[in-house]
This record gives C-alpha cells, structure tokens and sequence, in this order.
C-alpha cells in the first residue's frame, strides 16, 4: 500500500516536470481571448468577430490558443471577465464593443504587460488599441444598388440607436441612391434596439406597407431579409452574408471582416513590434467586404456597383463628397470637399439635405 | 377602407397574439392565487420548440403541441418546486426565467441560421375573399382564432363553472378552501400547467407567425409584458384582450407613424404599458374602499402550507 502511494507520487512528479517541459517548449505560443457582447449564434456582429477568430487559429494553427467567452454584458460583468481572461495568461484580449471600453481600460491598468485592443472605441494607453470600420464604404455601395433597383422609388430602412456610426450609415446610403436616382425617398424607423427579431420584422413590414421595395437595416438579426424574402422584395444583408435567409431578396450583404486585422495584430505582437493605436479602416483595406453580388440585378447595375467596390479598394472614391448640404440647407461641404475624419465623420449628428425625416434626438 | 388600413389592423393582431396567450394563461394561475413569474422562460422555451419540431416535421399542428409541452414542462418544475417544496414564487419564477432563456439558447445553437415554414394565415373560400371583410374577419392565421377561443374558455370556466369558482376561492383564501375540503394543491399545479402550455403556445407565435426562424432571446421581454397585461386586465379574461391590443397597437402605430416621417420618442411609447399597468393598480387601489368587488386574488403569491 505504501509503495503504491510512492509510485503514485512519483508518477505525479514526473507528470508535472512533463508539464513543466512542454510548457517551456512551447513557450511561443500566443495565448489570444476574445469578449463578444452577444451569442456567436446571431448571424452579425458576434458571429463576424468569432469568425475572425476561426481565420487567426486556421492561420497560426498551433502557435496560438484562443478563447472566447459569449454574451458578456457590459458593465460590471465585463470588468470581472476580462480580469479573469488576463490572469489565465492571455497575451492579447480583444473586446469587442463599445460598452467594453472603460472596463477594458481598468484592466488595462492592472496588466501592463498584457494587450489589449478594444473594438470600436476612442480611448487608448500605452497597452490598449482601438479598431474600427468604415462601414459607411458599404453602405456607399448598397445606397447605389438600391437606387436603381427601387421600383416604388422609397427605400425603408430600419435604424437602430442615433449613435454617429448608424447616423453615417443612412447619409451614406441616402447620397449614393440619390445620385442615381434623383426621385428616392428614404423611409426610416428608429427602433432602438440592436437586437430583437419581432421588432424588427414588424418595422419591414411598416416599410413595406407604406411603399418601400427595397429595405436596408442597421440591426443584427436576419429578421428583416427573412419579410423580404417572402413579400418578394429586395433587402441587403448587416455585417454578414445573411443569403441563407433570403436567396432571392439579398442583393448584397456588407461583410465585417475582422480576420486580417486579427492576425496582423497577433503577428505584431510575437515579432514584438505591437504598439497601442487607432485603426478606422474600409473597404481599400478589406475590413469591409461584400456578399456576391446577387444574379438578379442586372448587368449594368452589377457593373456600377463593382466599380463602385472597386474604386473604394483603390481609395479614389469617398462616400461625402461634396457639394453636400446638412438637412437644415446649412451647407457642409463644398463642391469636391471631403470632410475631416474628426470630427465630422467621427461625431456626424445630423441628416443631409433630402431626407424627409425628422432628426431623432 | 384602404390597404394600408387593413395591413396596420393585421399588423396589430399580430403583435397581440402571443400577449393574449401569455396573459391569459398567466391569470389563471394567478386566480389560483400563484404568482409565476417564469412567463418570459416558459415563452422562449415555447419558441425554440416550436421551431424545432417545425423544422423537422414541417407540421405546425405538432409544433404547436410540442411548444405547449415545452411550456407545460417548464411549468411543472415550478409547480414541484413552490407546491411540493413550498418555495418562494417570485424566486422561483425569476429562476425559471433565467433557466428558460439560458436552455432554449443551448437548444437553439445549432439552428441559428435555419427559416421554418411560416404558419400562414386560414383561406376560407368564399369568405376569405369578401373585400375588407374577408381580410378583417377570416384573413388571420388559425393561432389567432385559438386565442381568441382560449380568453372565451377561460371566462366561462372561471365565472360559469363550479371548478372555476373553487378555483377562484382558492386564490382569494386558500386556508378556507382547504378546510373544506378543497384539493388546494391539485387545482394550482393544474393552473400552472395551463399557464406553461399558454406561455408556449404564445412563444411558438414569436418563432412560428411573427418572424420564422430562431434568434436567441427572441421573446424580448414579451412575458413581462403579459405579467403587467393580467394586472392591467385587473384579472379579467376579456380585459386581456384589450390591453394586448393596446399594446400591440401603440408599437405597429408607432413604426408607421415613424414611416410617415413623424418621429415619436420611442423611449415613451415602451414605457406606456408598463406605466398603463401602474395607473391600473393605482387606481383599483383607490376604488377598492368604495367597490366590494375586489379583483386582486387575495393569497396572490402566498405560500400555501396545509398543516397552518
């Protein structure tokens, strides 16, 4: 009995030298954690930056573990979460929105050797970046495809929460259908929420009722692409490929992706040339893709919309350029003019001139 | 009456339906003096069901059943829990709630990026095809008319059968039903169960009529709604009714009004049910020194303990 301890405890000895050595062995390798505010499952946001994440292990394979914890509230929880993630050794942590900005920053503080990059946000320190997109190269794109595909000459478009980043998103849209189609009118509903399927079908539906045959949403659920698919209408997907629920309604689907930007970071970070800044890049850059292009548009459409993709990959085009003047007739910019990043992209508060709707506030 | 028109009223019954069942069911047990706050759970469960078995089957009959068995099942852990082990309801329900929402996402991962058949609205020929009225009348879909049904049901067992009036005297005084006689425990693990199989059947409209596939989380905050609808209903069946189109009519007026380009706060308009319902219990508060005829069941969420 005695000796069978004894060889017990040998066999755990020589079992955590094991350990000890392969750890030692495997010393460069990349501990990476991800934080999504939402489920992996939800076909936008989450589900594009997990996607990211499957791009970065199949690119690194065994140099780099990742670990992702879903549907993290922000606030308190995220503080608590994040802490843990740094004290399991993680090397990088990505969080992944907005609302993970300050707690991101706390826990920076206690873990200056560990990096940190927070999506969407504006505050950094010496170990935390930000990263965002310029998703209103996108919606550039789909502004013109709708244009010419509208046949009731109204677009609908279901709106989330008044922040900049949705706000682009419809003057965008908004100038480039415009400048195709001089008659389009766009319809928009708040319904502030990201994320609540019913809600968002009942405003394609309002869209619908009152005329709209085209409908693009700044929400997360594929809600929307499922009504347009069975009223036979036209729709655009939000952050993924939503084709899957609407094959026939799809025209395009502006992609999030966070891939090549996740590696090049990890990258960074092994070659020890990581250094905290602000990325806030577009479709020249590939964080902002598209769907293909669907076969129900027709040649001439399909040929302007892919040079208008392909003008964004080469930077010759900017989705503001003016002349454009703010809702209110007050001019913004003047003919040829393309605005400051800050603050005017940054912060935009206003609609441009044409939208028959009233500023939420 | 033009198209528009008619689309708004269909758009309205639509967002009332699952309200309806949820609260209908929920009153019942609440007549039955229990207060289950596990509406939200028992309805995302019922949706995730739903879907499920429509998905495989493609029978809405059976995912409808298999929703209400979702949502008698979940009502039955409630039922073991506060009836057998004498817990605290409205512990209880808020753990059914959490538990609910947490299970029916695991449930649904694997169907996340699937569309089901939309249960669709009854064509009755001849009738259906009456102009204005053949859409007002007999242009929903069969969950509608089962709604509608189930309110009817309930106010005649509660009022017009003797189990309903011994259902009620139950809630209003449980130890009094008790000492003569009555099966207090028995009448309210069956109410539970009633209002689980409603819950479901009101979840299964969310994932089955309302938008046809799963998202989780998807019921968003609709069995709150429906607990605030019975209280707002005062406890009475065909009261439901009204509130839930109310409700459901403030949301789809809103989105249309947005759509005509007048801007609404929204953040308003979703407190107006909540704050309907507080006015509500505030002012049968105030009535009820004059008016004899109290509506609150009286052992609303009081444990029952047969020994006491």
């Amino acid at each position: 009995m005695f000796s069978t301890k004894l060889i017990n405890i040998i066999k755990i000895s020589l079992l955590t030298s094991a350990l000890a050595i392969s750890s030692s062995v495997l010393a460069d390798v990349t501990k990476v954690a991800f934080i999504y505010v939402g489920p992996t499952g939800d076909h936008g946001w989450n589900y594009q930056h997990d996607e990211g994440r499957k791009q970065l292990e199949a690119h690194f394979g065994d140099d780099v573990e990742t670990t992702y914890i879903e549907s993290v509230p922000e606030g308190p929880d995220a503080e608590r979460v994040i802490t843990q993630l740094a004290n399991k050794g993680n090397d990088i942590i990505f969080t992944t929105s907005f609302g993970y900005m300050n707690p991101t920053l706390k826990v920076a503080k206690l873990f200056p050797d560990v990096k940190f990059e927070h999506a969407t946000g504006y505050l950094r320190s010496d170990n935390v970046s930000t990263y965002s997109a310029r998703f209103y190269e996108g919606r550039h794109v789909i502004g013109k495809i709708a244009g010419k595909m509208t046949k009731s000459n109204v677009i609908g478009y279901i709106a989330s929460f008044p922040i900049p980043e949705v706000i682009r998103g419809i003057n965008a849209s908004y100038l480039a259908a415009k400048s195709v189609n001089p008659d389009i009118e766009m319809k928009i509903i708040w319904v502030y929420t990201w994320y609540d399927p019913g809600k968002e079908s009942d405003a394609a539906n309002a869209l619908i009722d009152q005329g709209a045959d085209i409908i693009m949403q700044h929400t997360d659920s594929a809600a929307a692409m499922v009504v347009a698919e069975e009223q036979g209408i036209y729709a655009f997907g939000q952050a993924s490929d939503m084709g899957a629920f609407g094959p026939n309604a799809q025209l395009t689907a502006i992609i999030d992706d966070w891939g090549p930007y996740y590696i090049q970071r990890v990258q960074d970070l092994r070659d020890g040339t990581w250094e905290s800044m602000d990325t806030f890049d577009g479709v020249k850059e590939g964080m902002v893709e598209f769907a293909p292009l669907s076969d129900k548009l027709p040649a001439d459409v399909k040929a302007m919309a892919q040079q208008a993709i392909d003008d964004l990959r080469a930077g010759t085009i900017h989705p503001f350029t003016g002349p454009i003047n703010k809702q209110d007739g007050s001019p913004w910019l003047a003919d040829g003019e393309t605005p400051p990043m800050f603050p005017d992209v940054i912060t935009m508060d206003f609609y441009v001139e044409g939208i028959d709707s009233k500023y939420p506030n | 009456m033009d198209e528009l028109a008619i689309q708004i009223i269909l758009g309205i019954s639509v967002a009332s339906v699952p309200l309806i069942f949820a609260a209908i069911g929920e009153l019942v047990v609440e007549r039955s003096g229990v207060l289950n706050l596990g509406v939200e759970g028992m309805m995302i469960m019922g949706a995730i069901i739903g879907l499920v078995v429509q998905y495989h089957t493609g029978s809405g009959l059976l995912s409808v059943i298999a929703a209400m068995a979702a949502g008698m099942l979940m009502a039955s852990i409630f039922a073991f829990l506060t009836q057998l082990f004498l817990t605290n309801h409205v512990a209880t329900g808020l753990a059914l709630t959490l538990f609910g929402l947490g299970v029916a996402a695991f449930i649904g991962k694997n169907y996340s990026d699937i569309t089901v058949t939309r249960i669709s609205a009854l064509h009755i020929p001849w009738f259906s095809d009456l102009p204005v009225i053949g859409s007002l009348v007999f242009g929903y879909d069969p969950l509608f008319y089962l709604a509608i049904l189930m309110v009817f049901l309930v106010w005649w067992f509660l009022f017009k059968t003797k189990r309903g009036l011994i259902l009620r005297a139950i809630g209003d005084n449980h130890d009094a039903a008790h000492a003569i006689g009555h099966q207090v425990i028995r009448y309210r693990v069956l109410a539970i169960l009633f209002g689980g199989g409603m819950a479901g059947i009101g979840g299964a409209y969310l994932s089955l009529v309302q938008v046809p596939m799963w998202v989780e989380g998807m019921s968003a905050g609709r069995g709150w709604i429906a607990i605030a609808l019975v209280v707002f209903a005062s406890w009475q069946p065909f009261k439901v009714i009204v509130g839930a189109l109310i409700f459901g009519g403030i949301s789809i007026l809103q989105l249309h009004a947005q759509a005509f380009g007048v801007y609404i706060p929204a953040q308003y308009l979703s407190m107006l049910p909540y704050l309907m319902t507080i006015i509500v219990l505030v002012s049968l508060r105030i009535g009820s020194k004059s008016n004899t005829n109290r509506t609150m069941p009286n052992c609303l969420g009081k444990v029952f303990h047969s020994t006491s």
